[in-house]
């Protein structure tokens, strides 16, 4: 399941719902990471700009992966500006074992950062500015130089 | 045609281009200084799917979609 919202994600709200939404599906592990804004740099926040069809697409393709170790996959992402020390980003993992869980919320949120369109600006006296050097090029960038 | 998008940072207006593969568009799109960079570090799409060959075919009606680096979270 992949969440977009406007503006800071509602923490508590969503983890509540995960929560819920799996407390009768018998899994032994639920695993969830979430990503806050944090004051650096002197900027106000972060500010996102998604893709969402490859997005849509890259969720799906981890999600029957998670599903062939019978795992579950759920992510929240903001869309717009996020103000310092609100949260971005919530991915979690459910699954019968705490081992596949552990070793899946990592290898995710790797590649995640690697591989999914979505570009990260600051937030600097009302300026969006795109963050170049924090961000990866997709693999096989290039071919059009 | 070809409609070609410029996601994220890279402020392009979208283009329709009479293009065959991704190698043509690579010469159309060397014309503009400004994208050098950009072309450099960026992943291409066809119809939302990522390809990694320059030879890719191109017929009317698709969509080719450059995607500048990223950094979600």
């Amino acid at each position: 399941m992949l969440e977009l919202y406007e503006g800071a994600l509602d923490v508590p709200a969503i983890l509540k719902r995960w929560y819920e939404e799996e407390s009768e599906s018998n899994y032994g592990a639920f695993i969830p990471f979430v990503g806050t804004v944090r004051e650096e740099g002197g900027i106000d926040g972060l500010s996102f700009d998604i893709y969402e069809p490859i997005l849509t697409s890259w969720f799906e393709a981890w999600q029957k992966k998670a599903k062939e170790s019978d795992a579950l996959l759920k992510m929240a992402h903001s869309k717009g500006d996020v103000p310092v020390h609100q949260s971005s980003y919530i991915a979690a993992v459910f699954s019968p074992k705490r081992r596949v869980a552990l070793e899946m919320i990592e290898a995710f949120v790797e590649d995640f950062k690697a591989s999914a369109p979505i570009w990260k600006y600051d937030l600097v006296d009302g300026k969006r500015i795109y963050a170049k050097e924090r961000s990866t090029a997709i693999k096989g960038s290039g071919i059009l130089a | 045609m070809v409609r070609v998008e410029f996601l994220g940072p890279i402020s392009k207006e979208p283009k329709e281009l009479d293009i065959q593969n991704l190698a043509e568009l690579s010469e159309k799109l060397k014309e503009d200084e400004s994208l050098k960079e950009w072309l450099e570090c960026s992943a291409v799409a066809v119809n939302d799917k990522l390809v990694s060959s320059k030879e890719y075919p191109l017929k009317d009606g698709d969509k080719v979609s450059l995607l500048p680096p990223v950094c979600g979270g």
